[in-house]
């Protein structure tokens, strides 16, 4: 049961026939949101826990202009850097005078898609259960990123002289109704921060946990996956992607290192075959031509 | 205060510097203002010197900095340098435009590299401020006013009168006015100058002499003309009133002299920075790949510029809603922005020329020349002293030598001269240990006046001293007992002549207010009137003497080489003398021939004044002498020849057998006579039995013509080419005809000599044909000068040949310094060659294990440090250029700044520097046995090598770019679905890099100490204990934290630890291969070497096996 599955949903809706076609030109502030449901079909169960992804393409999350606009002293809770943001975080530092936070372009364009799955027995939609705690590194969310610190736990009173970033439909505050999951240690926001290092990437999202022993976490079948289309991605010829994986301990489903593995093993063993004949062709005569006595 | 100094201007292009020093000099001294006005009024005394121009700051200050200008001066000094000041360029750039680094990743390396060198200078410095101090402050004893005033030696000024007593030091230059000694001589030795311990004799100006009391030297009024200054120390000065700053007053109470010429213009400061610098092969192609990598770089931040952008011209991958810009950005103008961007990526690649690398080259000279001096194999238990290494920037040039030109005597010989015979008339006398002096006096009857002539000739022509006691002068008329002096001279021949003729019963006792004195075998006393000396030269090969006999008789007694003696003889037993000379010169005695001549009182005077006239000669001084002295030394009666052994130095051959074996070509370049050199030269196997010797002498030129016998030579030579080139294949097989040739002086400079009709490169041309196709060349009758001027004929031939002079003496300071390498032997005529070399060793057979083992040794390390350097830094960079690709050529460092900052500095440089320190790619004794080609011609620096690395860079780096993002793209490697960011993706690239390059580097090392292994493997560790710290907490003075847990989290990643295995094979996998076919294939004379010691050494093992079980 160690082998990888993975399924990979496109919902970008650049083709006419998808049904989020009607949501590809969406902007960041459309109320209420574009919905689109695109139903799939799951061939095997996935057994063990699930992994759900968001991936994006030709979004370049690695440009140096995007990487460095942050400030990392904010993120890590100090109240000086709340109300006066680092230069770093131009043009994203402040907003009608007032300091953003969480400053920066990535911050800013924090993906805001809100993704639900639901599985479809005769006729009938179960929500499935995402969890969406553990999604991020124990230590960013633990160590790294910090809430600013004062008098009392209300978050909306720390947060006081800071405005949201422009992006934003809601304020940091106001991310999620748990308090351990809101503010600056709000798992998705952590995830999102950790920029990626290629253009084509992809994000955990949500876990789906295996409940018992007896069933598989998502049986084969049919689903729906609902989607709150809220993240512009064709001005820059991005795509979007809903992607189901499990894991096994060597990680995701990465054909790459067992063929370069097997590749480099045979060639390394045809060199061995070869330098050995060699080696017995020419390899005595050199030796035995020099050696005195 | 009575001096002026004033100049006498004799290139008229110093004149307007000149007057700026005058005018200073005035301005700084009251006392000379004055005394211009007075000099005017007074007669002129001219002092017969030619001295140097007047120097308005005396202070003694050798040091470059002081306190306050060191910071600012040490600075420029070191950005002068074209790489530091590259570097210096990038960090400003980092400093004033936005760039994809931090200014410290470049501030920093940069910031150590001129902090380590600023200490090394600033120590060095300290420690001649140090050295200047105790100079500077220590007392002298000045005329003011008729008075004895003392005062530090700093205050001293030009023109000042100075006393110096016994035992002193001169703290300047000073031109001797007066002595307590009655004949107006002093006593020198210039220990401190050049190293020779024999004292000199100087003698006061005429004019000034009877001068001997402070009021009487103050009241003098004078002008000195001076000329140029001039560093030469060792050609004769031809001043004997001129005293050096460095030697030492001995065996006189105290002198008077008038400061000339003070600090840095002293001749011995002069010396000091006579240096000229010396760049090695290596040195040079290392800044060829410098000038081709700084190509690679600039290429590369234009090919990023323009396809950055190409790229960005659709607006949305420009600024896309995600990424906007500020509103700066936004408004500069597109070419400025496109500047900027051009400079950003020149920063961002920078590092593929490494600040390091020139650290690290420096100390590996540095430390490196402590291996040599170290050696124990090559420090000399007879003398004490080891190899002295003068500079280490020639280290490796050491491993490339082509040529080797070496002195005869005393570097092929001993220079322990042995009297052996002489020949007076024809009849000859051989000095036994213990001498019969009856029986020699009974055996032989000739001519007693002659004889009488000869012994008391060698007895008076001399310029040699008598380390004398103070008690001998206590004893005065005394019967002085019979006990062998102790001679001192710069000529050892001298002393062993003397020596040989106090066994035959004459004894010079000592030279005393201008008398010698000699014991002659009836135990008398004679005393000669020492009138003149003509000092020995090398053109004109001999030396005279004029004295009066205590019979009032005036003889010129001269000695000197045959060939300078027998067309000055008009009587003598000519025929016999020569053929007796030419036998011990085949036997390579080193001969001379005493000739004399009577003077009348009235030839005498004409004498004394011709000398009076060219010694008092402003201009060309030294020629008119010499003109002089060729008119005076003629008509002589020849009394016959003396001969006197140099033995060879131990393994004197078998060093030159071994040179020879390597390739290296072996000239032997003398001032001796043909004979006695071919005969050295077949004693130490420089010619061999077989070797067919080609002369290219005088006397053959006048047999034939010049043009006859060169293309006669050539010719001869050519068809020896011929045939060799059809068995190049077999190797040198024994029945190859070897050449050696013979050259002497007089035919090299016709050879030399630019001809107007335009065929002068023609014969020389045709004579560098001929020397290439001789195994050994000999080259005797040479002035020094000509030996430079073979050196450099060869160092200028079309191949380019590296060099290598080695000599002993004076006479071949030059040769030394033209050379590529210069090595001094550190021999009995002085040090001179040793101050003047790059490295100075004590016997001649030291050269073998210092070209053959160490200079080897130290060629493979440094082209390996060039070499691994290029690549490890083209492994480092190149992926950042592959990553430009993939994020939008927006200039995004793939690694961490630290990483970046430290990846030189710490994480990859000691192993490197361990290796060039340490590397024996074969055992020093299979070196030395069987001396290998393989780095010839900068082998291992050549463009293919060169080209070599650079791909095996690029490769690897395409390997460990691409394996990363196959790994990491768009996938999960963790067992817990989490996802890793672009800092993981450089970490995952920078853990193979760095494994990497430690690794190959593990692969070429050889010779593997505990220390190798340390530094390889705690290199790595060092690196992973780094890491995991730099990423294991927040660091509070950082203003990001992107490296925060990405190590640990890359290690707890399955994947990442096989995909970094994966990355590191296969990057060395490549490498391996070319080695291991090329060693099988294609083996080189090392490789062959290498596998034999590994074989016999399996032999060894196998047979202690075997005899163990039976």
């Amino acid at each position: 049961h160690s082998q990888s599955f993975t399924l990979t949903i496109d919902y970008t809706g650049t083709e006419p026939s998808s049904p989020c076609n009607k949501c590809l030109n969406v902007s960041w502030d459309s109320t209420p949101p574009c919905t689109c449901t695109i139903n799939f079909t799951l061939e095997h169960a996935f057994e063990s826990n699930v992994f759900m992804y968001y991936g994006l393409s030709n979004f370049y999350q690695n440009h140096r202009r995007y990487v460095k606009s942050r400030d990392d002293s904010q993120l890590n809770g100090d109240n000086s850097s709340l109300l006066n943001p680092s230069k770093e975080c131009e043009p994203y530092r402040t907003n009608e005078d007032k300091p953003i936070a969480p400053c920066g372009a990535i911050a800013n364009s924090m993906f805001n898609d809100t993704l639900e799955l639901y599985r479809i027995d005769n006729d009938t939609r179960t929500p499935i259960t995402l969890i969406k705690k553990g999604i991020a590194w124990w230590t960013d969310k633990n160590v790294k990123f910090r809430n600013p610190t004062g008098d009392g736990n209300n978050l909306t009173a720390l947060f006081q002289g800071t405005t949201k970033p422009v992006n934003w439909p809601k304020p940091v505050y106001m991310l999620d109704s748990e308090p351990d999951n809101n503010g600056f240690i709000n798992e998705d926001f952590i995830v999102w921060m950790r920029t990626a290092a290629l253009p084509t990437f992809r994000k955990l999202y949500r876990l789906i946990e295996r409940k018992n022993n007896f069933q598989p976490t998502l049986q084969a079948g049919k689903y729906s996956l609902d989607i709150a289309y809220n993240y512009p991605v064709h001005s820059f010829d991005g795509r979007k992607r809903m992607i189901l994986s499990t894991i096994s301990w060597m990680g995701g489903k990465n054909p790459f290192l067992g063929i370069a593995y097997i590749t480099v093993g045979s060639i390394c063993f045809f060199l061995g075959v070869v330098l050995l004949f060699i080696h017995h062709k020419y390899g005595n005569r050199n030796t035995s031509a020099d050696i005195p006595n | 205060m009575g001096f002026l100094i004033c100049l006498k201007h004799i290139y008229p292009g110093y004149f307007l510097s000149v007057v700026v020093i005058r005018v200073l000099s005035f301005q700084s001294s009251v006392f000379a203002f004055r005394a211009k006005f007075r000099c005017l009024a007074h007669g002129i005394i001219w002092l017969s010197a030619s001295i140097s121009v007047i120097s308005s700051y005396p202070i003694s200050f050798e040091m470059k900095y002081t306190f306050w200008n060191f910071v600012p001066k040490n600075l420029f000094e070191q950005f002068r340098r074209i790489a530091n000041f590259y570097f210096l360029i990038i960090f400003l750039v980092q400093l004033i435009i936005d760039t994809p680094t931090s200014p410290v990743t470049s501030g920093l390396p940069l910031l150590f590299v001129i902090t380590v060198t600023a200490i090394k200078q600033g120590y060095e410095d300290w420690l001649r401020h140090k050295a200047d101090n105790a100079i500077n402050h220590c007392p002298v004893h000045f005329i003011q006013h008729g008075k004895l005033v003392r005062k530090q030696s700093q205050k001293l000024r030009v023109g000042d009168i100075v006393m110096v007593k016994e035992n002193e030091t001169f703290p300047c230059d000073l031109i001797f006015l007066s002595s307590s000694r009655g004949d107006g001589t002093c006593f020198v030795t210039t220990t401190g100058l050049d190293g020779e311990s024999s004292q000199k004799t100087y003698y006061a100006v005429q004019d000034t002499k009877a001068f001997h009391n402070e009021q009487e030297i103050d009241a003098l009024h004078a002008t000195i003309e001076c000329e140029q200054p001039q560093p030469d120390l060792y050609k004769p000065l031809g001043s004997e009133n001129l005293l050096l700053r460095g030697a030492t007053l001995k065996n006189t109470e105290k002198i008077f002299g008038v400061a000339i010429y003070t600090g840095m213009e002293t001749k011995m400061a002069l010396n000091y920075q006579s240096k000229s610098q010396k760049r090695s092969a290596v040195e040079k192609s290392m800044n060829v790949f410098l000038v081709v990598y700084l190509g690679i770089l600039v290429s590369k931040a234009v090919i990023n510029t323009v396809l950055k952008y190409a790229w960005q011209s659709d607006p949305f991958r420009d600024e896309p809603w995600y990424n906007q810009k500020t509103e700066p950005e936004k408004k500069r103008n597109l070419f400025l922005q496109a500047f900027t961007d051009f400079l950003a990526f020149m920063v961002l690649f920078n590092y593929i020329i490494p600040v390091s690398m020139y650290v690290t080259v420096e100390m590996q000279k540095f430390l490196g020349s402590y291996f040599l001096a170290w050696d124990e194999e090559m420090f000399d238990e007879g003398t004490g002293e080891g190899p002295l290494v003068n500079t280490s920037d020639l280290n490796e040039e050491l491993g490339q030598i082509e040529y080797v030109f070496t002195d005869k005597t005393g570097t092929l010989t001993e220079n322990n001269m042995e009297f052996v015979e002489c020949c007076i008339e024809g009849h000859v006398y051989i000095p036994h240990v213990i001498c019969n002096v009856s029986s020699l006096m009974s055996l032989t009857h000739g001519p007693q006046n002659r004889e009488e002539l000869f012994f008391r000739a060698l007895c008076l022509c001399h310029t040699v001293q008598v380390k004398d006691d103070d008690s001998v002068d206590g004893l005065e008329k005394d019967e002085v007992p019979r006990k062998p002096c102790v001679y001192i001279s710069s000529s050892p021949d001298e002393v062993a002549l003397v020596e040989g003729i106090q066994r035959l019963g004459y004894t010079f006792l000592r030279l005393k207010e201008n008398y010698m004195e000699i014991l002659n075998r009836e135990n008398n006393i004679e005393k000669f009137e020492l009138l003149e000396v003509f000092s020995f030269d090398s053109v004109r090969r001999r030396m005279s003497v004029i004295v009066r006999s205590p019979t009032g008789d005036i003889f010129l007694f001269c000695k000197g080489a045959d060939s300078s003696i027998f067309p000055r003889v008009k009587e003598g037993k000519i025929d016999q003398v020569r053929s007796r000379v030419q036998r011990n010169a085949v036997e390579g005695l080193r001969t001379l021939c005493v000739a004399y001549k009577k003077l009348s009182a009235e030839e005498y005077s004409d004498v004394q004044e011709l000398l009076q006239g060219a010694k008092l000669a402003l201009q060309e001084r030294d020629k008119k002498l010499a003109e002089v002295y060729e008119q005076i030394e003629t008509d002589f009666i020849l009394l016959g020849a003396t001969a006197v052994e140099d033995r060879l130095q131990e393994k004197a051959a078998d060093t030159i057998e071994a040179l020879q074996k390597a390739g290296i070509k072996v000239w032997v370049l003398t001032g001796d006579k043909m004979e006695t050199a071919a005969a050295t030269c077949y004693a130490c196997k420089l010619f061999r039995r077989n070797t067919q010797i080609l002369e290219l002498t005088t006397k053959k030129i006048e047999e034939q013509s010049l043009h006859d016998v060169l293309f006669d030579l050539n010719k001869t030579v050519i068809r020896q080419n011929g045939s060799l080139t059809r068995d190049t294949f077999s190797g040198l097989s024994a029945d190859t005809q070897d050449y050696g040739l013979i050259i002497d002086g007089a035919a090299l400079s016709l050879i030399m000599k630019p001809r107007y009709d335009g065929s002068s490169g023609n014969y020389r041309e045709i004579f560098l044909n001929i020397c290439r196709n001789c195994t050994a060349v000999l080259c005797c009758r040479m002035a020094p000068l000509q030996k430079a001027q073979i050196v450099k004929l060869i160092k200028l031939s079309k191949e380019r040949p590296i060099t290598l002079a080695i000599g002993d003496g004076a006479n071949d300071v030059s040769m030394i310094l033209e050379a590529h390498v210069g090595i001094g032997v550190i021999g009995k005529e002085g040090r001179q060659a040793a101050r003047n070399s790059d490295y100075a060793i004590p016997k001649f057979k030291h050269l073998k294990k210092m070209l053959l083992v160490h200079g080897h040794f130290y060629y493979i390390r440094i082209s390996e440090l060039v070499q691994y350097f290029f690549y490890k830094n083209v492994c480092f960079i190149f992926p950042q250029f592959l990553y430009q690709f993939f994020c939008g050529f927006s200039q995004q460092t793939l690694y961490d700044t630290a990483y970046l900052t430290l990846y030189n500095i710490s994480f990859t440089s000691l192993p490197i520097l361990l290796y060039s320190l340490m590397e024996q790619h074969v055992s020093p004794e299979t070196l030395k046995r069987e001396p290998s080609l393989d780095v010839a011609k900068n082998a291992l620096l050549r463009w293919h090598a060169f080209v070599y690395w650079t791909f095996l860079g690029v490769f690897d780096a395409v390997v460990f770019f691409f394996g990363a993002y196959f790994l990491l793209n768009n996938t999960v490697v963790t067992s817990n679905g989490q996802i890793f960011g672009n800092w993981t993706f450089g970490t995952v690239v920078f853990t193979v890099l760095v494994f990497t390059v430690t690794f190959k580097l593990a692969i070429d090392t050889h010779y593997w100490t505990w220390i190798n292994h340390f530094v390889i493997w705690g290199s790595l560790v060092f690196y992973i204990v780094f890491s995991l710290l730099w990423g294991g907490i927040t660091w509070p003075f950082l203003n990001y934290q992107r490296m925060y847990y990405v190590f640990m989290q890359m290690l707890s990643s399955g994947p990442a630890w096989l995909g970094i295995i994966l990355l590191i094979t296969v990057s060395l996998l490549p490498d391996v291969l070319k080695k291991v076919l090329c060693r099988e294939l294609w083996p080189t004379a090392t490789e062959r070497i290498q596998v034999n010691n590994l074989f016999h050494c399996e032999v060894r093992h196998f047979l202690y096996y075997k005899c163990l079980i039976t």
